[in-house]
């Protein structure tokens, strides 16, 4: 089916001309009144304008988080269970609308956005709604008469930066942790795709307390840094690229804050030759397991970016992953049939586009794709890129650097270990597939890949519950765990001691 | 003993030197740049307020525009293996912290093996 476009008559999303920015439970116009329009990469036409926001925005934000942070912070593991799953029931209310309006923001085809993107934006808030009760401290018996207790308590305000590529999900990856553990959070949408949030924030405002969630709109330049240095936040949490990254780490460094970053991978995808040993529903499974590098257009961190298959099958393997690439139907990011959109803007299709060039001039050959795809009508002026592979090595720098697009580099290994060597020979560190019949190769080869998260015979799966963070230059911290109540709380310890007598000392 | 001459191993389109003398001009100092990598806008350069980003030993100096130096982390540096980069400018915001190359416009590295004549046409 198709879905009306937002803006439309008949659309399941409304569009207000206009959003303002959601500071204390209302929605306020940013100070200086600006505004800029928020496009859709499908069409390169605006859908709506919002806030062009500056400083002063985040020092409202900041304010409503303050006074929302005693009374959040001090509330029952079952009061702030009660409204992350109330939070939960309200976007699964309203799962359809939010999938459409994410999938018309940022070029994802709607068949993702409500079979994984939505549904797990769902069940995040309540994975850690279950955390939140579950908790508990210790006590530890020093002695006889004196007791270590320990308690978690909230760090009090967070920033959060959230990127572009899964706007709700990142979002509830940042915001569920957060308020479980009992913090308000002031989050900045990334540039390109604020107005989904905006969408969730209208979803849940009536369930959220005021204050204790806070959205700023605007560019990371003005706001970001507002942001991310400011000393009233108590914790910042950022993903996107590696120099943004270091910056989030200085300014938390100024200020003596945690922070985590996520910086994005190139994620090697590994398909072993005992793939083929049959032709049956496994091997059909590991084709698709290659060819969901177009997932979300390539715009994934741990996007499978880099296939190293063992030589013996490269040409039976990849002339099957090519016809199921060639099947890949692209287009209205609206209709539940298309299995690719278009990127999420026009620096993303013009870096792409350039990539594949470098990959040309280094000498890769262009199995399929190579070129931005030709559209029809409305779509003509979208961001719409063929889904690629490039047969290369891996010491080509399309081998080496995040593409962010659908673009497959592909080479070939003769064994284990060569696998494993090219592999690991990448600055980055955030995923890796392992696809074999052999249980025994599959847990060697994913202890010693040096990534966080390691696929065994699956890959783009997100369950919470399962750890999501990087080695290497992939970032700092982990996401998607209960773990993370550590990452948004600090740990009080009262020791106390239960004897009358004196120490003895003075 | 006169100091050894580095060439520059970066270059800068007439666009990107009109952007940088604009930035310059509007925030009353120069600008720096930071080579970028990994996800969302990896890949870019970043371009700061000069002294906004705290370099450290990993950072290599490519060179340096009308005043403007620019950096990469020498681990993308051996990554990329790329000799000579030239900055431009192209259309769209810039992403994260990056200040913008002008309005609707963010500056971007290219490989001059890559740079068609249109690049450098932006202004």
């Amino acid at each position: 089916m198709k879905y009306v476009h937002p803006g439309q008559a008949g659309s399941i999303v409304s569009v207000a001309p206009r959003y303002e920015n959601f500071i204390g439970g209302k929605w306020l116009a940013p100070t200086h009144g600006k505004y800029r329009a928020d496009l859709t990469p499908a069409t390169a036409k605006p859908i709506a304008e919002v806030a062009e926001s500056t400083p002063e925005d985040v020092e409202l934000a900041l304010d409503a988080a303050h006074a929302a942070k005693d009374a959040w912070g001090e509330a029952t593991a079952t009061a702030r269970a009660a409204v992350l799953n109330a939070i939960a029931d309200a976007i699964e209310a309203n799962q359809e609308m939010l999938a459409v309006a994410e999938s018309w923001e940022n070029g994802k085809p709607v068949r993702e956005t409500l079979g994984a993107d939505i549904p797990l934006v769902v069940d995040h808030f309540r994975y850690f709604a279950a955390a939140a009760r579950s908790e508990e401290g210790s006590c530890t018996e020093i002695d006889k008469d004196t007791v270590a207790y320990h308690f978690r308590e909230p760090l009090g305000v967070v920033g959060q930066i959230i990127p572009f590529n899964f706007p709700l999900l990142m979002a509830a990856w940042k915001l569920a942790p957060a308020l479980a553990a009992g913090n308000c959070v002031v989050l900045k949408p990334a540039s390109p795709t604020p107005w989904s949030i905006l969408k969730l924030m209208e979803v849940i405002e009536d369930v959220c307390p005021p204050g204790v969630i806070n959205v700023v709109t605007g560019p990371g330049a003005e706001i970001g840094k507002a942001l991310a240095a400011n000393p009233r936040i108590a914790k910042i949490a950022f993903t996107g690229e590696t120099v943004t990254g270091r910056l989030i780490m200085q300014y938390a460094a100024q200020n003596l804050i945690p922070s985590t970053t996520e910086l994005g991978g190139k994620s090697p995808n590994i398909f072993f030759a005992d793939v083929m040993d049959h032709d049956d529903e496994f091997l059909d499974k590991a084709i698709e397991g290659l060819v969901l590098y177009a997932f979300n257009k390539g715009e994934v961190c741990t996007a499978p970016s880099r296939a190293l298959i063992h030589e013996d099958i490269y040409d039976e393997f990849m002339a099957r992953c090519l016809v199921r690439i060639a099947a890949i139907i692209q287009g209205d990011p609206l209709d539940t049939e298309t299995m690719i959109g278009p990127q999420v803007s026009k620096q993303q299709i013009d870096k792409i586009s350039s990539y594949v060039d470098i990959g040309r001039a280094e000498g890769a050959e262009v199995l399929i794709g190579g070129n931005r795809s030709t559209m029809e009508g409305e779509f003509a002026t979208g961001y719409f890129y063929q889904p690629t592979v490039l047969k290369g090595d891996n010491k080509m720098r399309v081998f080496q650097e995040e593409i962010f697009g659908p673009v497959l580099a592909v080479t070939t290994f003769k064994d284990d270990e060569e696998a494993l060597a090219i592999a690991n020979d990448t600055l980055y560190g955030l995923g890796a597939g392992v696809w074999t019949r052999d249980g025994n190769r599959a847990y060697k080869m994913g202890r010693k890949i040096k990534a966080g998260r390691v696929w065994t015979n699956c890959y783009h799966a997100y369950p919470a519950g399962a750890a999501f963070g990087g080695y290497k230059i992939s970032g700092v911290g982990r996401e998607n765990h209960a773990m993370m109540l550590d990452h948004y709380s600090q740990t009080k310890n009262l020791l106390v001691s239960y004897s009358t007598k004196p120490l003895g000392f003075f | 003993m006169s100091e050894p001459v580095i060439p520059a191993r970066i270059t800068a389109t007439p666009a990107a030197r009109r952007a940088i003398t604009a930035l310059h001009a509007a925030r009353g100092g120069p600008v720096m740049f930071v080579q970028s990598g990994g996800c969302c806008a990896g890949s870019t350069p970043m371009c700061f307020p000069m002294g906004e980003f705290i370099l450290g030993d990993v950072d290599v100096l490519l060179g340096d525009i009308d005043g403007s130096p620019f950096y990469i982390d020498k681990r993308l540096d051996e990554a990329w293996h790329q000799d000579v980069f030239l900055l431009d400018v192209a259309e769209g915001e810039p992403e994260d912290f990056s200040l913008a190359a002008g309005d609707n416009l963010h500056f971007v590295t290219l490989s001059p093996a890559c740079a068609t004549p249109e690049s450098s046409d932006i202004s």
